[in-house]
């Protein structure tokens, strides 16, 4: 009983957390479906439900009115377009709800208005409309959320982010695929495989994982352009940012997954051997199966921070506007549209839709991948 | 398969002499059982015979061919684990198909043994569940059916029942000795530390000490005959006592005075220069039996154990050494804080001299 409290405080406190991530990201999602003057005059929680509004419409001054039986009736709808539904109606601005929707207001003159439920209004009078002033009809309206897909047409293609979805998955999917074949190979080296060094090699791995990558920037892009020169290529090409996010990523794709592979069962790989498998059939039939949980965690990390990635991409790809990735075309989107939220919303949707994906499709190895090998 | 020759077989880590001067002959047919405490170097022998350790000196020769450089899948041995050590992502079927196909072999006679093998220990109705599906007794026989597919020359296990419980042990004890007697023809070498284990499976029972071979001989053998002390108490339960004692009279039965007083005498026989040494007297506790006449032995009963078909007495020991201890057949109540006297008769009592048996070979 004494830990209840902080249970409830944990409890809370995750609670909190919780809204504290899903609820901008909600709304951001909310808005990237609005129309971008609803955006300006409400915020993204009156989208949800159905809102009440006031407004006037003029009737036609007689346009389409068709005479019958000597009474003249104009029929039209008040909403011109939109919909919703007219709970109450009125022809004065004192009372703009006088009448309730299907009523039949008296106007004088032998002149009637009914406005119904679906907006649609029928005036009629034993004289002409035409050279009158348009008749006022005041109403009370609730229209129901709309949503619109505008936005993202409008960045997709409009807006060049679809040309920079492309090329973040051409930089992200091979950045994530390589280091984890090439870490795969070497982390069972480093677990199963006896030769001499292999201790202080783990050690040097364990060392390269806290070096900041800002650090090898420039003497990376020397020896690209050094080597783009010398070989005559550009060195600003995607080969080139997949074998750096592969550097970068190679310590900790390493570590985790020598530290995974480390903690199978010793038998199991013993009995492999006795079975006649080589090291390279233990390796691809048994370890690389078993791994996968390991696997999985680090293509999440692997993925995520190469999709994320700005610097390493301004660097290595260049800021021109057939490579740029969604990460500089949002900033570049934020100095040129900065007021357009639509724009902005919808932008930032589409960059974080893939991670969001590729999380909720392997989030049940992430924990299981990180915990194992430390938790036995 | 096959005849299995161990020649001063050693195994050191550096200046550390885990084993020394192994000399084993094993014949086609055998089950050789390895025994033996805690770090003997009972299973670090038989993983010297899969190839899965090096041999630091001597030579292994599986049918007459030397096997010390030997990889450990050119060996034509087949192990099981005590963990198992099943495949825990392919199916049962896939687990026992994994060394064959290895191998290469053609497709119908990979069915055709994990079919027979599937026969041979029940497994049929589980060939497609994982072995996370399956209990620990059925993950032990797919562990033996991956041995058996292989048809190996000599089979190798490692406490295969030590991860099962009491039950199970016993059940699938039974099944890899029903499993043996269905192939005559092959070598195993069985590593435990359950004497039981080893006195019911085994042809001959290999009792490892100190990084060597204590005794070799059949299960009754080491029972009736036991070569020293160590063997002597290491089988059977509760251990054999020994009690110090001197040799009074010499001859075909050997007369000896125990150091609490009694006179025992035993069919040892022993040479007359023999009298007056110091020996000690090995008696069984179930070779007690409770005397009103001349007592080998008299003290106070401190605790008793009563398990039904027997009943163990603990004599109150006198001073540093292990207590006494007397195995009744029957229930016996109320001995407790009561001095009793044993005898035993002389066809079961062994002398030891200086750890050795005094017993002639």
């Amino acid at each position: 009983m004494a830990n209840n409290p902080y249970r409830w405080a944990v409890h809370l406190s995750v609670v909190l957390f919780v809204l504290l991530w899903t609820l901008p990201t909600f709304g951001l999602f909310v808005t990237s479906f609005r129309d971008k003057d609803q955006i300006a005059v409400s915020g993204w929680w009156t989208a949800l439900g159905s809102a009440t509004r006031n407004d006037m419409f003029r009737a036609p001054e007689g346009e389409g009115e068709v005479e019958e039986a000597g009474r003249f009736t104009l029929t039209g709808s008040v909403f011109a377009g939109a919909s919703g539904h007219v709970k109450a109606f009125g022809i004065s601005s004192k009372a703009p709800d006088a009448f309730a929707a299907g009523e039949v207001a008296d106007l004088g003159d032998g002149e009637s208005l009914s406005v119904a439920e679906d907006g649609s209004f029928t005036l009629s009078g034993p004289e002409s409309f035409k050279d009158k002033r348009g008749q006022r009809i005041f109403f009370t309206a609730t229209t129901p959320p709309s949503f619109t897909l505008d936005n993202y047409r409008a960045v997709l293609f409009a807006e060049g982010l679809g040309r920079s979805f492309l090329n973040s998955a051409t930089v992200a999917i091979p950045s994530t695929v390589i280091p984890i074949l090439i870490a795969a190979f070497a982390a069972y080296a480093l677990s199963w495989m006896q030769f001499p060094g292999r201790a202080l090699l783990i050690a040097a791995i364990v060392g390269l994982l806290v070096v900041p990558l800002q650090m090898s920037l420039i003497p990376l892009l020397r020896i690209y352009n050094a080597a783009g020169q010398a070989l005559g290529f550009d060195p600003k090409s995607y080969i080139g940012i997949w074998l750096a996010h592969t550097g970068f990523g190679l310590p900790l794709a390493i570590y985790l997954l020598r530290n995974y592979m480390v903690g199978l069962p010793k038998e199991i790989m013993e009995s492999a051997r006795v079975d006649g498998a080589t090291d390279f059939q233990i390796f691809t039939r048994i370890v690389l199966p078993l791994s996968f949980p390991a696997l999985a965690s680090f293509a999440i990390f692997q993925f995520l921070w190469t999709w994320n990635d700005l610097l390493v991409a301004l660097v290595f790809l260049g800021p021109q506007d057939d490579k740029l990735v969604l990460t500089g075309r949002l900033v570049n989107l934020l100095g040129s549209r900065g007021g357009d939220w639509e724009i902005l919303a919808a932008s930032a949707f589409v960059s974080i839709a893939v991670p969001i994906l590729v999380f909720f499709a392997l989030q049940k190895y992430l924990v299981r991948g990180l915990l194992a090998g430390s938790v036995k | 398969m096959a005849d299995l020759k161990l020649t001063s077989v050693a195994k050191s880590y550096g200046d550390v002499h885990v084993l020394k001067n192994i000399d084993l002959d094993i014949k086609r047919g055998e089950l050789i059982v390895f025994v033996g405490p805690s770090g003997c170097g009972k299973s670090t022998l038989l993983r010297m015979i899969a190839g899965l350790e090096t041999i630091s000196g001597g030579v292994l020769q599986i049918d007459g061919v030397p096997m010390n450089e030997v990889p450990a899948s050119q060996r034509g041995i087949a192990m099981v684990f005590q963990s198992y050590a099943l495949y825990p992502h392919m199916s049962v079927r896939d687990n026992m198909a994994f060394a064959l196909k290895i191998a290469k072999k053609p497709k119908a006679e990979v069915d055709a043994a994990i079919e027979k093998a599937a026969r041979i220990l029940q497994l049929t109705p589980y060939l497609d569940r994982l072995p996370k599906a399956l209990s620990g007794g059925q993950r032990q026989r797919v562990a033996i059916g991956r041995a058996i597919v292989r048809d190996p020359k000599v089979y190798l296990f490692d406490e295969p029942l030590s991860n099962l419980d009491a039950a199970l042990r016993v059940a699938t004890r039974i099944e890899i000795a029903q499993l043996k007697e269905q192939m005559p023809d092959s070598t195993m070498i069985y590593v435990t530390h359950d004497q039981v284990e080893a006195m019911t499976l085994a042809s001959r029972i290999v009792v490892l000490n100190g990084g060597g071979i204590a005794q070799v001989g059949s299960p009754l053998e080491l029972y009736e005959r036991p070569e020293n002390e160590f063997v002597a108490q290491f089988i059977g339960s509760p251990a054999m006592n020994l009690l110090d004692g001197e040799v009074t009279a010499t001859g075909a039965v050997t007369e000896v005075r125990l150091a609490g007083g009694g006179v025992v005498r035993s069919s040892v026989p022993t040479e007359p220069g023999l009298k007056g040494a110091k020996v000690r007297v090995g008696i069984r506790p179930e070779h007690f039996t409770p005397t009103d006449g001349a007592a080998a032995y008299k003290g106070e009963v401190e605790i008793t154990e009563a398990l039904g078909e027997v009943t163990l007495l603990y004599f109150k020991a006198s001073g540093s050494d292990a207590p006494v201890i007397a195995k009744l057949p029957g229930i016996h109540a109320g001995l407790r804080h009561k001095t009793l006297s044993l005898s035993a008769t002389p066809d079961k009592v062994h002398l030891f001299r200086d750890g050795r048996s005094l017993m002639p070979r």
